[in-house]
């Protein structure tokens, strides 16, 4: 952190206010820092949807990944192996979810659900022995160059590995939607997963590849958590960050630059409340400070609905939640 | 690409509960355009969906030039030059054109290089009269258009043999020309085309070959110049003599039981459904609307039962103007929807619960509701109708499509309704159940004034006594039908084009 | 040799009762997977587990202790879910219903006559709870918000809220034991039967069962109810005021997840305080499912539930095993239970190829 930067001003609302500007700094490092588990989940999630599945299950799948990820690093002193095996468990998490929702067409609410509960149990059953370990982490590896940018430069570029695959996996998340074969055929399996079929394309595969895919990302949103941001392993450590990520996927409207946005909101507020409990603001109690995310989420939802109810095509997938039985669709 | 001969053999297929083909024969010439002729439900589309690869057979082989041929997905049927465009489009809304003529296709493989596929549907849409553009994304075009890009998918993937199922039933006439034209095109190029319709009148027009089917069998394979009549064809579809006009009695006319005035509304994308709609209806008289499909009239009869808002207009039922947001009372206005499964029954309740649906308020008191009672009320529904079910308690799922349709009739009429709006009441039933209900819809004209909704202009003729043509949801005209020289513009009004006339 | 899946034309009420003992029995199998994976030898575990349930009448009254709970936030969850609307909130709606029938405990309790207390306790609970879920519930159906993901934002909020009450303002000044508030006085708490814990919930969720299983068919809510949870579509058209039925139907889930909470800070802790949040909102939800949405099936299945949760306390004391395997189980349990619906819907035939099918004919 640098200090001696000077001071910065800005006015929100006829509000104006004076920060040092190696906090102003600081504030949108932790920003960056506190949104990244949610951003992981939440286009994990997006994919998952956009196939026309829902998986309600990420708190489950992001605890396990957390878990895993730890646990395989603090027994294998390799970063790497832990953060493979949560992609590994995660991945295996949503394929359960997919063997029920796509071929058992069980209803999907129900299995999702039932999928958070079982991670979490599991995790805290499992998870017994290592509460409280220590083990190795990620650390911030400031890029040359890059970081030396003014202003943006600390913010984005002191960061860990993690954080930079994020950097990485949103464009090109985003290219591969709209400008790629594969991302045509994903976007259609879950618009009109008849029309897919017709064309040849296989539904049933698709939607079981991005779950796991979604699943994989949502371990890693966990093993983020347990491996760089709270260090080490803690009963339901995400505190329903895995919720949160699937209300973002709904503001994201199922977009993944939207999804950053989202998560940089989310991420901001962590920061805040971070911010005033350092400084002992009392002028908001921290319990207060506390439900803010959660409140803010509900917020969300309610402008994203009413808002698309405005715009004209703003939906979710529209076969999102359905099972495809190609002798249904007459 | 050798143009091949298609041929079908003794394929049968079973759903549960139904023989949906049995035992057919089918050969498929190049260069024609062959007719698939039947009813509802004689199995046309099933065996369509087999020779396109989306169904398997139980029995049978396909052959395609001598060689049998096995598809085990649309994608299969369409390597072998067999593709088809179905009643409802497999088309991503949100998607543009190009990007649905593409979807499913080999190559390009990984970057989607828009631009050059734009072109290349452009120049391929030149070729056959079809004119769309490439950028445009689904939800923004018409059905017909729609339609085209359907076939432009086709074309752009080398089809040989192209299947069309019922593909005027969401056109107007001037599109049903255009769209004749571009299939004689397609056959000219040595193409087949294999048409699937129940109408009589198009395959005399366009047809080189006619195949009709009945029940699951093959009845006839024919020759345009071997029919006689399309009252023969009618017989063949059928089975039997088919009565093609019906008793009218004359019945005194009453009060004023809907009226609408001025009555305007959106529809779900909050584009204009309907505007500006006046007309009324009194008891003792069946006053029809006919239109093509997507012209209004489902977004009308919404707004009627309360289903969705209006903007604009007063609307009164029964001698009383409704507020905005309420809904007619279901005792005493009979509604028959268009989508009469989806919307009008309860496929894993009762038969009881089902056909009290619009009525139960009468076998509740105090909210109590008395089953027994309600049980006691609809018994004589079953043979008053001639609805077949296993027993009184079975579930809704378990009747046919027909006696699901005639339930719900059953639940509509038997309330004695002062109202009874009917919308698209015979869609999908067989000649013989479609005389029961035109016998049921005339005879309610006693106690009821009657508002019909349909796209079938036999049914409109026979049964109404003023008729409403609606066309972008603008009521173009309302005649009576005593009137002969309006009947004749009821086409070109449906089209759109009105007539100056001299009155 | 293929497998066909051919849908049944009625789902298949065998397959489907039968499914959930079968569903057992793998779920049972599972978990002794789990108790091998972590060391220890099923069958003991096992049995530790059912002693720890039913060995003696201490054991068999703390299954119906804990099964209050789970009765009540299962038809909590069960009623909405008839109509497809999820309130995943009973966590924190037991939290508010505790919060509030505290609050009069604590301070309305010295205005009131004795006798009055716990009527007005039960009240306050069960207004609570039915507010905090009305609030989702409203939100969805004026304004179609998922109810999912409100209801579960607002149990994080409930329960930072209630914990900053018995950390903070309502503080127990004596400080003993679990953080929470002071005891309640006697007037606030719920009878219990001698020699046990069992406490007068129980009567609550027994008769909130009947009078709903009895609602759904004999009442006009419940015949409207069980229209929209067939096809909304159909409920429209016959004039039905769905929007009336979600809030209602979300004030009554919240108010019975409410009186769950009121019950375990009256009958259990006779105070408000840390550890009344364990789990129940979500065990409710495997509760309600298992039970097929069934009122008087959710009372046996809570009482089963119960009893892996209670066997897996003692497995905890006495094997040294996490007691989340009572958790773990359940979660299984519900996935098997989903796979098993599945066998009732479908039937699995092998095929031995086209040729060998006999031509079968249908009556139309």
């Amino acid at each position: 952190m640098r200090h001696g930067l000077g001071v910065s001003r800005f006015v929100i609302w006829e509000l104006e206010i004076v920060m040092d500007t190696g906090t102003l700094i600081f504030i949108l490092s932790i920003t960056i820092q506190s949104s990244t588990a949610v951003l992981f989940a939440t286009l994990g999630e997006i994919f998952t949807e956009r196939s026309g599945v829902l998986n309600l299950g990420v708190e489950g799948m992001m605890l396990m990944g957390a878990l895993s990820g730890f646990a395989a690093t603090f027994y294998s002193h390799s970063l790497l192996l832990g953060t493979l095996t949560s992609l590994g468990v995660g991945g295996v998490l949503a394929l359960i979810h997919g063997f029920f929702a796509i071929t058992l067409r069980a209803n999907q609410v129900v299995c999702g659900l039932a999928l958070a509960i079982f991670g979490i149990g599991l995790s805290s059953f499992l998870g017994r022995p290592i509460i409280g370990r220590v083990g190795e982490r990620f650390v911030q590896w400031p890029i040359p160059f890059l970081q030396d940018i003014p202003f943006l430069g600390p913010v984005l570029f002191n960061q860990n590995p993690l954080i930079y695959l994020s950097y990485l996996l949103i464009p090109s998340a985003w290219f591969f939607l709209y400008h790629s074969r594969p991302g045509l055929n994903l976007r259609s399996v879950g618009e009109n997963p008849g029309a897919a079929d017709t064309a040849g394309i296989s539904v049933i595969r698709i939607r079981y590849l991005w779950t796991i895919f979604g699943g994989m990302l949502a371990g890693l949103g966990g093993a983020y958590l347990s491996l760089s941001y709270t260090p080490g392993w803690k009963e339901n450590m995400t505190s329903g960050q895995g919720w949160i990520a699937i209300a973002m996927v709904i503001f994201a409207l199922w977009n993944p630059w939207r999804a950053v946005l989202g998560a940089l909101l989310f991420g901001g507020i962590n920061a805040l409340q971070f911010y005033f409990e350092a400084r002992q603001f009392t002028l908001i109690p921290s319990y207060i400070l506390r439900m803010l995310p959660y409140l803010f989420t509900i917020a969300i939802l309610v402008i994203m609905t009413r808002w698309k109810t405005v715009r004209k095509r703003a939906g979710a997938p529209a076969g999102l939640g359905l099972p495809f039985q190609r002798e249904d669709h007459f | 690409m050798a143009q091949t001969v298609i041929r079908m053999e003794r394929i049968t297929k079973r759903f549960p509960g139904v023989l949906a083909n049995d035992r057919i024969d089918l050969e498929i010439e190049p260069g024609k355009i062959h007719a698939l002729l039947g009813e509802n439900g004689a199995g046309k589309t099933t065996l369509m969906n087999i020779l396109s690869g989306r169904y398997r057979p139980d029995e049978g082989e396909i052959l395609a030039g001598q060689k049998p041929a096995k598809f085990n997905s649309p994608r299969d049927a369409l390597e072998s030059g067999i593709g088809m465009v179905h009643q409802h489009f497999m088309l991503v809304p949100n998607q543009t054109v190009a990007e649905n003529i593409i979807l499913g296709l080999p190559s390009p493989r990984f970057f989607l290089h828009r631009a050059k596929v734009e072109k290349e549907v452009e120049k391929l849409s030149r070729t056959y009269g079809l004119s769309v553009d490439p950028q445009a994304t689904i939800d923004e075009l018409s059905l017909g258009q729609q339609q085209k890009v359907e076939i432009l998918k086709l074309l752009y993937r080398n089809a040989e043999t192209l299947i069309l199922d019922e593909p005027t039933a969401v056109l107007t006439p001037s599109e049903i020309e255009e769209l004749f034209a571009t299939l004689r095109n397609i056959a000219k190029e040595g193409k087949s085309v294999i048409f699937i319709t129940h109408k009589l009148e198009e395959v005399m027009e366009i047809a080189d070959r006619i195949t009709i089917l009945q029940r699951g069998r093959v009845v006839a394979h024919l020759t345009p110049e071997e029919v006689e009549s399309r009252r023969e064809l009618a017989r063949m579809m059928v089975g039997r003599e088919v009565v093609l006009k019906v008793e009218k009695e004359p019945v005194s006319l009453g009060e004023v039981v809907l009226e609408l005035r001025d009555c305007s509304g959106f529809d779900e994308r909050g584009h204009q459904a309907f505007h500006r709609i006046t007309f009324a209806v009194r008891r003792g008289e069946i006053f029809a609307i006919v239109g093509v499909a997507g012209n209004g009239q489902s977004e009308l009869v919404a707004a009627i039962m309360g289903l969705r808002p209006m903007s604009g207009g007063e609307l009164l039922v029964l001698g009383r103007p409704l507020r905005k947001g309420a809904s007619p009372p279901r005792e005493s206005v009979g509604y028959v929807p268009e989508d009469r499964i989806g919307m009008g029954s309860l496929p894993n309740l009762d038969l009881v619960d089902n056909l009290i649906l619009t009525s139960y308020p009468q076998f509740c008191k105090r909210g109590f509701f008395r089953k027994d009672a309600a049980r006691k009320g609809v018994e004589g529904l079953f043979s008053r109708f001639h609805i077949m079910a296993p027993h009184i308690h079975a579930l809704a799922r378990q009747l046919s499509g027909g006696n699901l349709q005639k339930l719900i009739l059953a639940r509509e009429l038997s309330k004695g309704p002062k109202l009874l709006i009917a919308e698209q009441p015979t869609h999908g039933l067989d000649i013989g159940a479609t005389e029961e209900v035109w016998f049921e819809l005339l005879k309610q004209r006693e106690t009821a004034g009657i508002l019909l909704v349909s796209g079938d202009l036999k049914e409109v003729l026979s049964l109404s006594d003023r008729i409403g043509v609606i066309f972008r949801g603008r009521l173009m005209d309302i005649f009576s039908t005593e009137d002969e020289d309006w009947i004749e513009e009821i086409g070109p009004l449906m089209a759109g084009v009105r007539q100056e006339r001299k009155r | 040799m293929k497998l066909i899946l051919e849908r049944r034309l009625v789902p298949s009420k065998l397959a489907s009762w039968g499914g959930v003992g079968f569903s057992i029995l793998l779920a049972l199998i599972m978990g002794g997977v789990v108790f091998l994976s972590a060391g220890a030898n099923p069958f003991k575990a096992y049995g530790v587990m059912f002693l720890g349930a039913f060995g003696d009448f201490y054991n068999i009254s703390e299954v119906l202790v804990k099964a209050i709970p789970l009765i009540l936030c299962g038809l909590s969850i069960a009623i909405p879910a008839k109509i497809l609307v999820w309130n995943i909130g009973g966590e924190g709606q037991l939290a508010v219903g505790g919060i509030g029938s505290a609050a009069v405990a604590l301070f309305l309790s010295p205005f009131l006559p004795s006798p009055l207390v716990l009527p007005s306790m039960i009240i306050a609970g069960f207004l609570a709870g039915g507010l905090w879920a009305f609030t989702a519930g409203f939100l969805k159906a004026r304004m179609g918000v998922n109810e999912i993901l409100t209801t579960l934002m607002l149990n994080y909020v409930a329960i930072y809220w209630m914990e900053n009450l018995y950390f903070g303002p309502w503080r127990d000044p004596t400080g003993t034991g679990f953080p929470g508030t002071a005891i309640l006085p006697e007037s606030a708490w719920l009878p219990r039967f001698p020699e046990t814990r069992i406490h007068l919930g129980l009567v609550f969720g027994i008769v909130a069962a009947v009078i709903l299983q009895w609602a759904f068919f004999r009442t006009r809510w419940g015949y409207e109810i069980r229209v929209i949870g067939e096809n909304p579509k159909a409920a429209r058209y016959a004039g039905m005021n769905i929007t009336r039925h979600i809030l209602w139907v979300m004030f009554l889930s919240g108010g019975l997840a409410g009186l769950a909470g009121m019950a375990e800070v009256s009958g259990i802790h006779y105070r408000l305080q840390q550890g009344l949040t364990v789990g129940y909102g979500y065990v409710g939800i495997i509760v309600a499912w298992l039970s097929r949405l069934n009122p008087m099936a959710i009372i046996v299945v809570a009482l089963f539930l119960a009893s892996l949760l209670v066997g897996g306390d003692q497995l905890q004391s006495v094997m040294h095993l996490p007691s989340a395997v009572g958790l773990v189980l359940e979660g299984t349990l519900l996935f098997f239970v989903l796979g098993s619906d599945f066998l009732a819907r479908y039937r699995i035939k092998l095929s031995a190829g086209s040729k060998a099918t006999k031509d079968r004919h249908f009556p139309s």
